[in-house]
Order: structure tokens, then C-alpha cells, then sequence
């Protein structure tokens, strides 16, 4: 009986001691536990994971508080993917050193024009790339460009009274469209290939250990700090206005808020951390893909939230760390299961986990929080 | 005295059935009115059209200087117009404190409510309403875990955070005990010092506990209006309630 009841005090004060200090533990973890324990290799697969953790904790703040379920995150991750490819793809073909069909580019009059416009015979560099040759352009662009879009289409939608089921189906079309012009665009875009094949930042070779070694840092510093700025949210009052707006929105506007704008504005919040995370995605892995931009890749965000439970911060970042690691092993031996596993995988915490990861310590602590297996949205 | 709400001819058809229908009547100044009438009578479209959750197809409704009709729902809770709807609706997910807390008129933009601390005042004004809704035992509950009546009581609560000139009640006490009733009744009394209210009940225990003026609806127009004495003896009510 004394053993059982300090086997169960001591139970709670660590469910206590992580649930207090979890932004701690994820952080000594990701500073100094990753960076110590892992080989270069494994620390460019452990930046990757964390780039997916951006569009995750937006969809915490969309779906778990304000009930608003994206299956469009992709565009946003993409829209920051891609101009930051643009950026780098230019820089490299501005590079004589590189190998970036800069010969083939300029034995055809065009130096400076990205290969792959090369090959689809496009001649001039399109306007809209045209920004991208400066690094202070296209850092705005990836801050605000998602953002934007993000809130006009989801203020526009919500005034409108598009919510729930329509407005999720609204995002699933617009990644799907997303997808399809990034890949009929070939000369513009790089189509189904992408934009691949760029080595520097800034002149920084990016491919040596030391370049990784800062960008990882760079990641969790922007992580760890988007966590911070999700988790202010979350507990001002706008933060309890968006939980309101999830239970009885009718409530909400009839006690004088514009429910709209506050949901626009986190819909906005999600698309600029999804933006954050394609563009160091990018940088890192030296990538910028339509597969990382249409309905799969948007509708596996949404489960790296949902395995890591649904109002959990922390958790949607151990829940993209986890998910995309046991992707990384799966596809390393059993590469045709991956789907299927990541569908039960879905269908069991679904099932069995409904608040996710996050659910799990509030299962050892025997009292159910409410909030944490709120409605879904 | 003078008018706070007048309405004017006011109609809503839904796909040509007229719930309202060319409806006129006017609230005053500190009035509490009751609106009764059988289902389907218009009551809750009435309502529904004053807050703004239903456009009317013509009419003008007026409030102090404004012309309610061309508002937006929030905007018109914000002129001063309080609604309670039928079901009651709170916020579960919240504690009573947060639920009441939130309805306050003050940092309702997004920059206010990122960056709003509590202040004394702040709480001290939920703690006082919570003592007028009888729920002051109950600040950090989940509202979720309310009873009925409780929840109700909440709502009408979060209405009382808004202090609106105008109050929109629809049936207030259903679902209620009897005790819990009687509360009510002493409640609105209270609130109604000071501000106007419009309540829909069926209950004809509870009208008579607080009505002054009745409003009798049916099919979308207005039968009768008067004391409770005048309603009850009115012929055209009696036959419309019992029938033929």
C-alpha cells in the first residue's frame, strides 16, 4: 500500500517535472543530446525531421485551439521551400564554379539563367524571379508572402462563413492546384524535378560539416523560439478566445468579437511557421519539390499534430521528429509499407490515443484534461 | 419615456414562408417584455433578426440612433445588443472564470487580446457578476461540468460581462427546476434595473413572476399586447393557445 502510493507520487512528480519543464527538456535535447550523440549524417536527418515540425506546431494552433483543420499546409511549407530555392538556384547559376549548367547556360547567351529554364528554351529570367537575386528580398518573402496569402484567403473565407468541413476542403483544392502548376510550369518552376542542384548560401559551401553543424542550430534556435511564441499565444487571452471560437463560435461573434479575424490570423500564424520550416527544409537538404507541396505531403503534416496530440506543442514536434524518422527507416527496408504504416499508425492514435503523445501523460497522471481531448474541429 | 428598440414592418421569408410578417412593436427605455406565443410563432426569428444572425427581407429596426438591419452581428453587439440563445451556449472547454472573462467589451481586436494582463478591476468585475449568477463556487470549473441551469445562469452572465443597453433572452429557464426558476426571476429583476430586456418564455409560471407588458405572437404577426390580465382575457390568445 506505502509502496504503491510512493510508486504513484513519484509517477506524478515526473509527469509533473516533464509537463513543467518540457520546453527545457526539448531544448537540452535538441542542443546538446542530438548534437553530441549523433554522426553528421544523422544530424542532417535530424535537421530535416525538424523543418517538418514548423507546419505541425501551425497546425496546432489552427486545428487544436482553433478548430480549423488544413489539409493545405504543404502550399505554405512549399511557398517558402521554393523561394528560397529560387534564391539559391540563382546564386548558383550566377556561380562560373558551379555546376549548375552554367556552361551549357552560357554557351547559349544566357548566363545566369538557371539550367533547367535552359533546358525548356527559356530565354529570359521571368520578372518574378527577378527578386530573388537578393538575399534581403527574399527573406521578407518568405516571412510575409505566406503569411499574407494565408490571411486574405482565410479572412475572406471565414467572413464568408466558410468554416469546418468546406473550408477544409477549400485548402486540400488549393494544394492540389499548388501541385499541378508547380509541375505543368516546368521552364518556370523546374516541374516534377524541382529545384535541386544549388551548393552555396551567401558563398558558404553548404555541404560541409561546419555549414551543417550552424544550419541545425539555426533550426532549433527558430524552433525552439516558434514554440515559444506559439506557447505566448496560446495562453493570452487570444489564445482562450480561439478555444471559445472552436466550442460556440456563434458565441464568440455575439459577444463582439469579428471571429473571422482572429481566425485568419492564426490560419496566418500557421502559414508563416510553415514557411519557415520549407525554406530552412530547403536550405538544408537542397531541395524544393512539388512532392513536399500537394495533398500527401499536406495531409502527413496534419498527422505529425494529431501523433503528437492535437494541443500539444511539444508533441507535434516529437510527433514530426518520430513520424519522419520511422519514415526514414521504413523506406531504408521496407519501402512499400510506408504508406500503410503511417495510415494505421494514424488510425490507432486516432483510436487509441485521441490527445496523441502529449495524451499519454495525462493518462499516467489519471486525470483526463478536458481541453486535451476537446472536440474535434 | 422614450423607445430603445422599434421595430417597423419588419419580414423574413424563408423560400417564400413569411416567419415573420410585417411586424411592428417597439421596446422602451429600462422595459422588460415579455414575448410568448405558440411554436412556430416567430419569436426566436424575431430575435434572431435583432442581433443580426438573421438578415430581414424588408423593415427597419431601430436601437437608440442605429439602424440594426445594416449591421454586421458583432457590430451589433457591440452598440449595446446582448443575446441568449435557446440552447445554452458556452464554452465548455473553458472555466467559468475564462468563459466570463472573455465576454468582457474591452480587448475584443487582435493585438488587445494578445497582449491583455488581468488587472484588479478585471477580476474584481467577473468575481461580482459570478455572485450575481450564483456561480462564485464555481469560478475554476470546467463550464462543461455545469448542470443545466447553471449553464444558462453562465450565459446569462457572459451577457451581464457586456453590460448591453438591450437584452435578448430566448427561454431563459428552460430546463430549469422549479427553485432554480424563482432565482431566475429574481435575477432578471435585478438586471433589468438600469437596461431593457426582451424575454421569450412559454412558461406562464415564470411570465407571470416577471412580466410587466406581454407580446403575443403568432404566425409571424402581433396578436396582442397588454398587461398579463389583458392577455389572458384576450379572446383572439385564448383561441389561438386552445383553439377551436
Amino acid at each position: 500500500m506505502t509502496a504503491a502510493r510512493s510508486g504513484s507520487s513519484l509517477r506524478h512528480t515526473l509527469v509533473d517535472f516533464l509537463e513543467r519543464f518540457g520546453v527545457w527538456i526539448l531544448a537540452v535535447l535538441l542542443l546538446l543530446v542530438v548534437p553530441l550523440t549523433f554522426d553528421m549524417f544523422r544530424l542532417g536527418l535530424a535537421a530535416k525531421y525538424l523543418c517538418f515540425a514548423f507546419p505541425a506546431l501551425g497546425i496546432v494552433l489552427i486545428w487544436g485551439y482553433a478548430g480549423i483543420l488544413s489539409l493545405g499546409q504543404g502550399v505554405f511549407f512549399g511557398l517558402g521551400s521554393y523561394m528560397m530555392a529560387m534564391f539559391l538556384k540563382l546564386e548558383a547559376a550566377a556561380n562560373p564554379d558551379s555546376s549548375s549548367g552554367t556552361a551549357l547556360a552560357a554557351f547559349f547567351g544566357a548566363a545566369g539563367l538557371p539550367d533547367f529554364m535552359v533546358w525548356n528554351s527559356v530565354e529570359k529570367l521571368p520578372l518574378w524571379w527577378e527578386p530573388f537575386h537578393h538575399v534581403w528580398l527574399m527573406i521578407p518573402a518568405v516571412l510575409l508572402l505566406p503569411t499574407l496569402i494565408a490571411f486574405v484567403l482565410g479572412y475572406v473565407n471565414f467572413r464568408n462563413r466558410v468554416s469546418g468541413v468546406y473550408f477544409t476542403i477549400v485548402t486540400l483544392s488549393i494544394a492540389a492546384i499548388m501541385a499541378i502548376v508547380i509541375i505543368g510550369q516546368q521552364g518556370y518552376t523546374g516541374g516534377i524535378n524541382g529545384i535541386t542542384d544549388f551548393k552555396t548560401f551567401l558563398g558558404l559551401n553548404l555541404d560541409t560539416d561546419r555549414a551543417k553543424l550552424v544550419m541545425y542550430f539555426i533550426t532549433v534556435s527558430l524552433l525552439l523560439l516558434a514554440v515559444l511564441t506559439g506557447r505566448f499565444i496560446i495562453r493570452s487571452r487570444l489564445g482562450r478566445v480561439l478555444v471559445a471560437i472552436r466550442d460556440q463560435e456563434d458565441r464568440v461573434r455575439f459577444s463582439g468579437y469579428d471571429s473571422a479575424m482572429f481566425k485568419a490570423f492564426i490560419f496566418a500564424i500557421g502559414a508563416l511557421f510553415a514557411s519557415i520550416g520549407g525554406a530552412l527544409f530547403t536550405i538544408q537538404v537542397g531541395l524544393a519539390s512539388p512532392s513536399l507541396v500537394g495533398i500527401v505531403p499536406s495531409i502527413e503534416m496534419v498527422i505529425y499534430a494529431a501523433i503528437g496530440g492535437r494541443v500539444s506543442l511539444i508533441g507535434a514536434v516529437y510527433g514530426a521528429f518520430l513520424v519522419n524518422a520511422a519514415k526514414t527507416f521504413f523506406s531504408e527496408n521496407f519501402v512499400e509499407y510506408w504508406t500503410y504504416f503511417i495510415g494505421a499508425l494514424y488510425v490507432f492514435v486516432v483510436m487509441f490515443l485521441p490527445a496523441g503523445l502529449a495524451g499519454i501523460l495525462k493518462k499516467l497522471r489519471g486525470s483526463e484534461s478536458r481541453r486535451a481531448n476537446g472536440k474535434t474541429g | 419615456m422614450s423607445e430603445i428598440l422599434s421595430v417597423t414592418d419588419l419580414t423574413v421569408s424563408f423560400d417564400g414562408f413569411k416567419a415573420v410578417d410585417n411586424l411592428s412593436f417597439s421596446v422602451e427605455q429600462n422595459e422588460l417584455r415579455v414575448v410568448i406565443g405558440p411554436n412556430g410563432a416567430g419569436k426566436t426569428t424575431l430575435l434572431d433578426m435583432i442581433c443580426g444572425k438573421t438578415k430581414p427581407t424588408h423593415g427597419s429596426i431601430r436601437f437608440k440612433d442605429l439602424e440594426l438591419s445594416e449591421m454586421i452581428d458583432y457590430q451589433i453587439t457591440r452598440a449595446g445588443v446582448g443575446r441568449k440563445f435557446q440552447t445554452p451556449s458556452i464554452y465548455q472547454d473553458l472555466t467559468v472564470f475564462e468563459n466570463l472573462e472573455i465576454s468582457t467589451p474591452e480587448h475584443r481586436g487582435i493585438y488587445d487580446s494578445l497582449f491583455f494582463r488581468h488587472d484588479r478591476a478585471s477580476i474584481e468585475k467577473v468575481e461580482s457578476v459570478a455572485e450575481d449568477i450564483s456561480l462564485q463556487g464555481e469560478l475554476y470549473s470546467q463550464a462543461g461540468t455545469l448542470s443545466h441551469g447553471q449553464k444558462q445562469w453562465l450565459e446569462i452572465g457572459m451577457l451581464l460581462m457586456q453590460d448591453p443597453d438591450l437584452m435578448l433572452l430566448d427561454e431563459p429557464v428552460a430546463g430549469m427546476s422549479a427553485r432554480e426558476r424563482a432565482l431566475t426571476a429574481e435575477l432578471l429583476k435585478n438586471i433589468a434595473r438600469g437596461r431593457s430586456l426582451v424575454v421569450i418564455e412559454h412558461d406562464m409560471v415564470f411570465v407571470k413572476m416577471i412580466a410587466k407588458k406581454i407580446s403575443v405572437l403568432h404566425q409571424g404577426r402581433l396578436l396582442a399586447e397588454g398587461s398579463m390580465d389583458q392577455v389572458q382575457n384576450d379572446e383572439r390568445v385564448i383561441e389561438v393557445y386552445l383553439g377551436n
